[in-house]
């Protein structure tokens, strides 16, 4: 099956006033109709990043080049213009914050068909029935009062529902979903987990999740790529990843996740912290925090990445050492 | 806790970098020197009466030209520069004095004092400044002194408000607690810790005020309650010009350039000073900045 | 709503009294008689014994206050030491002229200050934003008074396109009104515009940063839309209180500028109220003029709230 969103050899340069920073270098990934790519990474991997640049919402000051393709339109190269509506009509999107990515001074009615009114030219009446059936369908009891309210009317839960709704409202290919769980407590992130992959399931929608919470992964994902300092260190069928971990990296994520009954998602416990994008090494950027610890090769030289199974790669030179414990 | 040197330091290197606000400096360096030797750098006499050389524009002799009493424009420019420093410095100090002390008092104490005061500045907060300024100075009969004390006055609630809430979201920090916890009197805990951290907006609203006092007061002789005649002041030479403008552009331009130069240097160097020491200072001045 | 309107109304009515003390003040603090000052040469026991009768001069102190506060709350602000008429006739017949130049310069300023200010935000960094801070220090900077002997001297005496002074009410003759409230309300009109250009740009620089504005982007929703739905209704919340206080201010503070261009309004007033020693008229003027400030300021704030619907349910 064609992929929905793919992007080959994608990097992003954002320029500051430090100098250029490259927030994602020569990434590549691909999302399938009704399937769930995961981006995993620390924040500053480079996951939300490489989703922003391929659907062109980067930064004013960011640079990107690569191949980018949804559906069947090269984006590359393609003027704003005819990419903005691509964005509204085929990609929706659920950021992070509810509280702050709803407008205050609209009601949530208003926002949620929006972009169904600017990409599929609905009549006012249509809108508004539209509206109550998006929100009914995220799950907003009594939707038809509902749809006059104001985001500060809603709880955060109920608030990520309606950006839900509203990324839905164009019955998009494909949604985005940037950490849409980090701002919420921990029983409403079950259920807002649990709603996306209902939606997924009977819209057949193509979902990008990323996020940095493994847990989350291994429940929803069918693919999963693991960032780290712009790039992919290892990507795959989410099965052989978990199964079997093959970069330090990915090792060191899992191990690190927390006790799903202690509950907290408050996971990564690395020791050290990932390069500035300002001043990246020129060999694996995880080296200096890197539990294996081969040799010079991996202080001087990019490991590339390479199959271990089927469709499942690694960025490293040592696919099969095991972690050294001190 | 934030050393009151570093800010200093921090806002001096600013300066320096900023070529805004290094021409803002340089200007009010001149004007100060203008400001205290204007009487013996200027050409002639202020006061020199020459009916035959009335009205005349700008030539060698004159620079600026000469007023409809044949004085010369330049030497009173330079001499008037004194009397908008003298009235900017001084209200402001007025201004500076008794509204941080009363927003330092309201601010550590709260409660029924807290009230009492800052009713009174939005009492003195619902005049316009000129027109408070007027009424004060119509009461207690135009010149310098009443000049000085009408817009220190004015502008006595904007540093109070300042003051305040610096105080209130300092007194709650850890090291305001423990100098409390120790037993330190409330005047050494607010001359010590609480002032010395709220400097930076202190600073920038000085500095801003400065300009808008110079302003105020450039108005208040605009309208003949400032410096009485025969001493010069930039306002008053303007509006003594005011009739004449249309044979003799140079009795209007200079004395209001003067005016406009140092605002400017003092809004300048102001908003660099905001920039680097305290750039989410609510901008409160700007609203104040009324038009006369 | 109702308990926030009472709640702002009650500040707003303490204020006021305050404001009524300051005022009733300013007589006291004249050295010497006020009366006998503002008579001077004039003087002449029969109407020295009239004014201060009338003024409440007789009475102590605090009897005189609450006098003065009952007769201000019945719109009896005395009468003036010089004609003799009652001071709110006097203050209430020049309100036109400031109401016809104060709302003239604000929506000079307005029409100059919201496109220049918007722009400069969205270019941020742009020529046009360079040129949108240029123009905003030196509005800040400029002595209002003085931009105005330079329009009189480009427009009036260099073109000879517009009058140098003078009035003509909007009701007698709405062209000739214009011809005359042209250069004093674009004087003060323009400083007006650069401190609320200043005031738009970064209220719409604050709010382009905002989650909700990436998600309208996300949308694929037109950057006009993003800009007009999206970014503009929050930015200008906040600006709306600065216009009014503008309005307010200049309802009452336009001193210098009707001065200069003659224009019969409260400021000029003021001036000559000053000018003569007619205390009981200047007491009126700056009576009303705070009074109008509050009022200004409390509709604003109530319209704040039903603008901003954060704030109604609070």
């Amino acid at each position: 099956m064609k992929p929905v969103l793919a992007v080959e050899d994608l990097t992003v340069t954002i320029d500051t006033r430090r100098g250029p920073a490259r927030a994602v270098a020569g990434v590549d990934w691909a999302v399938r109709p009704g399937e769930t790519l995961a981006l995993v990474g620390e924040s500053g991997s480079g996951k939300s990043m490489s989703v922003l640049a391929a659907t062109g919402l980067a930064p004013r000051t960011a640079r990107v080049s690569g191949r980018i393709h949804l559906l069947d339109t090269e984006l590359t190269g393609l003027p704003e213009q005819r990419r903005r509506r691509l964005r509204g009509r085929h990609v929706g999107f659920v950021f992070q914050d509810p509280m702050t990515s709803l407008n205050p001074v609209l009601t949530v009615g208003r926002q949620v068909v929006e972009a169904a009114q600017e990409h599929l030219g609905l009549t006012r009446r249509a809108a508004r029935s539209r509206a109550v059936e998006l929100l009914d369908l995220v799950g907003i009891p009594s939707a038809g009062q509902r749809v006059d309210a104001y985001p500060h009317q809603f709880s955060g839960g109920m608030r990520q529902r309606v950006v839900i709704a509203m990324a839905l409202a164009c019955e998009p290919d494909l949604l985005i979903a940037d950490e849409p769980t980090t701002a919420l407590d921990v029983t409403t992130q079950a259920q807002i987990v649990e709603l996306v992959a209902d939606l997924q399931r009977r819209l057949g929608t193509a979902v990008v999740w990323i996020t940095h919470d493994l847990g989350v992964v291994a429940g929803i994902a069918d693919t999963v790529a693991v960032m780290y300092a712009g790039r992919i260190l290892e990507q795959g069928p989410v099965d052989a990843v978990f199964g079997a971990p093959s970069h330090p990296y990915t090792r060191a994520l899992l191990a690190a996740r927390p006790d799903p009954a202690a509950g907290d998602a408050d996971l990564v416990t690395i020791a050290g912290a990932p390069p500035s994008p300002l001043d990246l090494p020129p060999g694996c950027a995880f080296w200096p925090r890197c539990p294996v610890r081969g040799d010079a090769r991996c202080e001087h030289e990019m490991p590339p990445l390479v199959p271990v199974s089927a469709g499942h790669q690694v960025r490293t030179f040592y696919p099969q050492a095991t972690d050294r414990r001190d | 806790m934030i050393n009151r040197d570093g800010q200093l330091g921090r806002a001096l290197s600013a300066l320096r970098r900023d070529p805004l606000a290094l021409t803002g400096s340089l200007v009010l360096v001149v004007l100060v020197v203008v400001g205290v030797g204007g009487a013996w750098l200027a050409p002639s006499g202020i006061n020199e009466v020459d009916v035959d050389r009335m009205l005349q524009p700008p030539s060698w002799a004159h620079p600026f030209g000469t007023d409809e009493l044949g004085r010369d424009v330049l030497s009173r420019v330079m001499v008037a520069a004194r009397v908008s420093l003298q009235v900017g410095l001084v209200s402001v100090g007025i201004a500076l004095t008794v509204g941080v002390t009363l927003g330092l008092f309201a601010g550590y104490y709260r409660g029924w004092l807290d009230n009492v005061v800052m009713r009174c500045m939005d009492v003195l907060f619902a005049f316009p400044v000129l027109l408070l300024a007027v009424a004060i100075v119509a009461v207690l009969g135009p010149g310098l002194l009443t000049a000085m004390v009408a817009i220190g006055v004015v502008y006595t609630p904007i540093f109070a408000r300042v003051t305040r809430a610096g105080v209130l979201s300092v007194r709650e920090q850890v090291f305001v607690r423990a100098a409390v916890s120790v037993g330190a009197s409330d005047l050494r805990i607010m001359r010590r810790h609480v002032l010395p951290n709220i400097a930076a907006p202190l600073i920038v609203q000085t500095s801003l005020s400065l300009a808008f006092a110079i302003l105020s007061e450039a108005a208040l002789s605009f309208l003949g309650l400032g410096v009485q005649p025969p001493d010069p002041a930039w306002g008053r030479m303007l509006f003594d010009g005011r009739g004449f403008v249309t044979e003799a552009w140079w009795l209007g331009v200079f004395p209001g350039a003067a005016i406009f130069l140092t605002v400017l240097a003092f809004n300048l160097v102001g908003d660099a000073l905001r920039d680097v020491l305290d750039p989410r200072q609510l901008t409160v001045n700007e609203a104040r900045r009324s038009t006369s | 709503m109702a308990r926030f309107v009472i709640r702002r109304l009650l500040q707003s009515a303490v204020v006021l009294l305050g404001v009524t003390l300051v005022v009733f003040l300013l007589l006291q603090l004249v050295p010497g008689d006020p009366v006998r000052v503002a008579l001077g040469t004039r003087f002449d026991p029969q109407t020295y014994e009239a004014l201060r009768a009338r003024a409440g001069l007789d009475q102590p102190l605090v009897v005189q206050y609450f006098d003065y506060l009952r007769r201000a709350l019945t719109g009896d602000l005395g009468v003036s030491f010089r004609s003799g008429r009652p001071v709110t006739a006097i203050v209430l017949e020049r309100l036109p002229a400031t109401l016809s130049l104060a709302v003239t310069a604000v929506l000079f300023a307005v029409v100059i200050a919201f496109p220049l200010g918007i722009v400069s935000a969205i270019r941020s960094g742009s020529l046009v934003d360079h040129a949108a801070r240029v123009f905003s220090q030196f509005g800040v900077s400029v002595p209002d008074f003085w931009m105005g002997i330079m329009a009189i001297l480009l427009f009036s005496g260099v073109l000879g396109w517009l009058p140098p002074s003078g009035y003509v009410a909007l009701t007698e003759d709405p062209g000739r009104w214009a011809s005359h409230v042209a250069l004093p309300a674009a004087t003060v009109g323009l400083v007006t515009a650069s401190i609320l250009t200043r005031f738009v740009r970064s209220s719409m620089l604050e709010v382009l940063s905002e989650d909700y504005v990436r998600t309208a982007e996300a949308k694929g929703l037109r950057t006009r839309v993003v800009v007009l739905r999206h970014v503009l209704r929050n930015a200008l919340i906040p600006v709306v209180t600065v216009v009014a206080v503008q309005l307010a201010s200049l309802l009452g503070g336009v001193i210098v500028i009707e001065v200069l261009f003659a224009w019969p309004g409260i400021g000029r007033l003021t001036y000559d109220a000053v000018a003569a020693r007619d205390y009981p008229v200047l007491q009126g003027a700056v009576l009303l003029v705070a009074a109008l400030f509050l009022l200004v300021n409390l509709v604003v704030d109530i319209l704040y709230a039903r603008l901003d619907p954060r704030i109604t349910v609070k």
